[in-house]
């Protein structure tokens, strides 16, 4: 034995001569390199192609940058005028200079933009933007001789709305508020008012269709969750269905039941209870957004209520029965608060998914049943309104990320259940 | 359920009420889905069931709305004959061609990601899973907007790459889901087991870890394949005319030129659903029998 063995005392070696905290150390670095590296991709491709883009599109909520590029004279003429005077011939010479030297992609825009502020800029932008060649000075009178409306003071004042670059306007818009000429915020016109109305209407179905939702799965979630396993995995398959079927398939299929001259009246007429002239009006409505999302929506409300209560032993319930509770109040009182969870998680999840409904309301929503999903639309594909658009999609986000957050809370996101 | 002999009659019919609350729920998910079935044989250009067909007479049934789903216009011709065109077909092959692109990348994607999850050295392992999750939440509108703009920045609106990229984002998620819940049961002494043996780690991989993750991974594809079938807001916002999906196509039908051809493609898409739940359920199951879990 001419090698000394390992000390007693000492650190513990490994086979290889390295003391065995250190190759631990080493191969639980390892692991952690390997799954960073298993997890990068599909991060950086979320990163690249899902976070940047929404972010970025959130920050043009703000972003009132392109109007200062384009008119950065005017707006220093507009800082040196005291608001009270008639405008005077620099501040015209001013706008001459943007005006020349801007390019007519960027006067388009920034003319849009300004209409916001007060409408009718963007004519007399127009106007005046197609004679700026000719024009020459004294640049007041030439301004006045294109375009009377150079005389209105009121456009002038409206600048001061948008000589910052960042604004929150279209956040006030948002909710049917906005900024007057000294940037105090005012409520619109009681003739403008819409959007208040929408966000109203959307909270109003989305608590609407949660409550419906879980009325109706309760009870059906109950009867999945005690039912021998054979005949509930049957009747879990007419959960399923609808869940796995084309959201336009449904939306016909619902067009069908709900019409004028749908299965529903239809039947109600032949059974007698409905007069021929009296057929309700269920589609293209605010019922119709209801009915239809209530349908669309509810396998995710009985999923994962089904889920907590398969957990739940019926000894539970014959144990309180045991001990002299009625059945009803067994069922109140040991049973309900149990499935507790799964309400929380199905109310939450319908919730989220409800309030940023588009399809569903466009489709049979008609007039009355649109949400504020449906507005972000038209501003982002119509009126390219954008600042608007995101805005309210801003808006809309923050409310879900706080949902989410405390579903995460609550429940957990590695929880959720598919299928 | 049948009731016990010592019940009430109070008890009783709450029992019935109960039961016939149940079944009104579950009426209510299927039968829409259930009417259209019948309908999409209507001889009439109309979307109702007209007298004829509830008397079942044989002459108001037909299949011409098959045909003119198929692109087979000949006798439909009485039509407006911009039913007529094929769009239906070029239409499903188009989503079909998106769809499983976008699932095989996303499912490799998804798969990666749960991986690196399920190991417990995975530093902000929460903040990440609600992250690769979060296309889940976000409301599609707000995506489908967020996208236009990025897409348009980057010359991929209108392509159609630019849409089996974001249909991939919305693929993603399911597919973590649904392997991380299937590594959850995974034995991990079974890598270690082949390693001893001297296995690499890919070999081991692939012939350990990846055919017992297989149903999660087969799970999360048909969920994403569903999803990039389905999709019709980002399509709207990123899809220039070329990028004519079925959804597109359905979309369009319902919103001007509605005949019943588009119950025709809707039944079939609801038989096309009950085979792809009829194969998860299969897939459940033999996930469960070879994780030795018992039914529950």
């Amino acid at each position: 034995m001419s090698t000394a063995p390992a000390t007693v005392d000492g650190p513990l070696i490994t086979a290889d001569g390295i003391p065995l905290k250190e190759s631990l150390q080493k191969s639980l670095r390892r692991s952690k390199i390997r799954a960073v590296l298993l997890v990068a991709p599909p991060l950086l491709f979320l990163i690249f192609l899902f976070i940047i883009p929404i972010g970025n599109m959130l920050t043009r909520s703000v972003d009132d940058k392109l109007i200062n590029e384009v008119f950065p004279n005017t707006f220093e003429a507009f800082e040196a005028w005291d608001k009270v005077s008639e405008p005077s011939e620099e501040m015209f010479a001013a706008v001459y200079q943007d005006l020349k030297a801007a390019s007519k992609t960027e006067i388009g825009k920034s003319s849009v933009r300004m209409n916001y502020a007060k409408p009718g800029w963007r004519s007399l932008i127009k106007v005046t933007a197609r004679k700026i060649k000719k024009m020459e000075p004294p640049y007041k009178e030439a301004f006045l001789k294109a375009e009377g409306r150079w005389a209105d003071t009121e456009f002038w004042l409206s600048l001061g709305i948008m000589k910052d670059k960042r604004t929150m306007g279209y956040y006030l818009n948002a909710v049917d508020r906005t900024y007057d000429f000294d940037k105090n915020v005012i409520h619109v016109d009681e003739n403008r008012k819409v959007y208040n109305l929408l966000w109203w209407r959307t909270i109003q179905v989305s608590i609407i269709v949660t409550l419906a939702c879980l009325l109706l799965a309760y009870p059906v979630s109950y009867l999945l969750a005690t039912l021998p396993m054979r005949i509930a995995n049957l009747l879990m398959i007419c959960v399923l269905m609808p869940f796995w079927t084309s959201l336009l398939v449904r939306i016909v299929a619902w067009m069908i039941m709900l019409q004028q001259n749908g299965v529903v009246n239809d039947t109600l007429v032949a059974a007698g209870i409905l007069s021929d002239e009296n057929r309700l009006a269920m589609m293209y409505n605010f019922n119709g957004t209801v009915i239809v999302m209530t349908q669309i929506l509810l396998p995710f409300m009985i999923l994962p209520i089904f889920s907590v209560m398969k957990t739940i032993p019926p000894s539970y319930m014959k144990a309180a029965q045991n001990l002299g509770a009625t059945p009803t109040l067994a069922f109140i009182r040991v049973y309900m608060p149990q499935t507790i969870p799964g309400i929380g998680a199905g109310c939450i999840l319908v919730f989220i998914v409800a309030i940023g409904y588009y399809i569903t309301p466009e489709l049979v929503g008609g007039k009355d049943g649109r949400l504020i999903g449906n507005m972000v639309a038209y501003h982002m594909q119509r009126s390219l309104n954008w600042g608007l658009a995101a805005a309210m999609g801003t808006i809309l986000l923050i409310v879900i990320l706080v949902l989410y957050w405390i579903y995460d809370k609550i429940i957990g996101i590695d929880n959720m259940k598919m299928g | 359920m049948a009731l016990p002999i010592y019940t009430t009659p109070g008890q009783r019919v709450w029992h019935y009420c109960y039961m016939a609350f149940c079944v009104f729920v579950l009426f209510f998910l299927v039968a829409p889905l259930v009417a259209v079935i019948p309908l999409s044989f209507t001889s009439s250009p109309f979307l109702n069931f007209t007298p004829e067909m509830l008397a079942l007479d044989p002459d108001a049934f037909s299949i011409r709305w098959y045909k003119s789903l198929f692109g087979m216009c000949a006798d439909v011709e009485d039509v407006a004959s911009t039913m007529c065109h094929n769009k239906w077909m070029t239409g499903a092959g188009r989503s079909l061609y998106y769809a499983v692109i976008s699932t095989v990348l996303a499912t490799f994607l998804g798969t990666l990601a749960a991986l690196g999850l399920s190991n417990e050295h995975m530093p902000a392992k929460r903040a990440i899973m609600a992250l690769m999750i979060s296309p889940l939440i976000v409301p599609l509108i707000i995506t489908a907007a967020g996208m236009a703009f990025f897409f348009a920045k980057i010359n991929l609106s209108n392509t159609d790459a630019g849409i089996i990229l974001a249909y991939t984002i919305l693929g993603m998620p399911f597919v973590v889901i649904t392997v991380t819940s299937t590594l959850v049961g995974f034995d991990r002494s079974l890598m270690r087991a082949g390693a001893n043996l001297g296995g690499t780690p890919t070999y081991n991989f692939f012939k350990i870890q990846m055919p017992l993750i297989a149903p999660g991974m087969i799970s999360g594809a048909l969920f994403a394949f569903i999803t990039a079938f389905d999709e019709i807001v980002i399509i709207l916002f990123i899809g220039g005319p070329q990028q004519h999906t079925l959804p597109r196509q359905m979309w369009s039908g319902i919103r001007q030129e509605i005949s019943p051809t588009i119950l025709a493609a809707a039944t079939i898409l609801v038989l096309f659903s009950v085979l792809l739940l009829t194969t998860l359920e299969l897939l459940r199951r033999r996930s469960e029998r070879l994780r030795g879990i018992t039914p529950h």
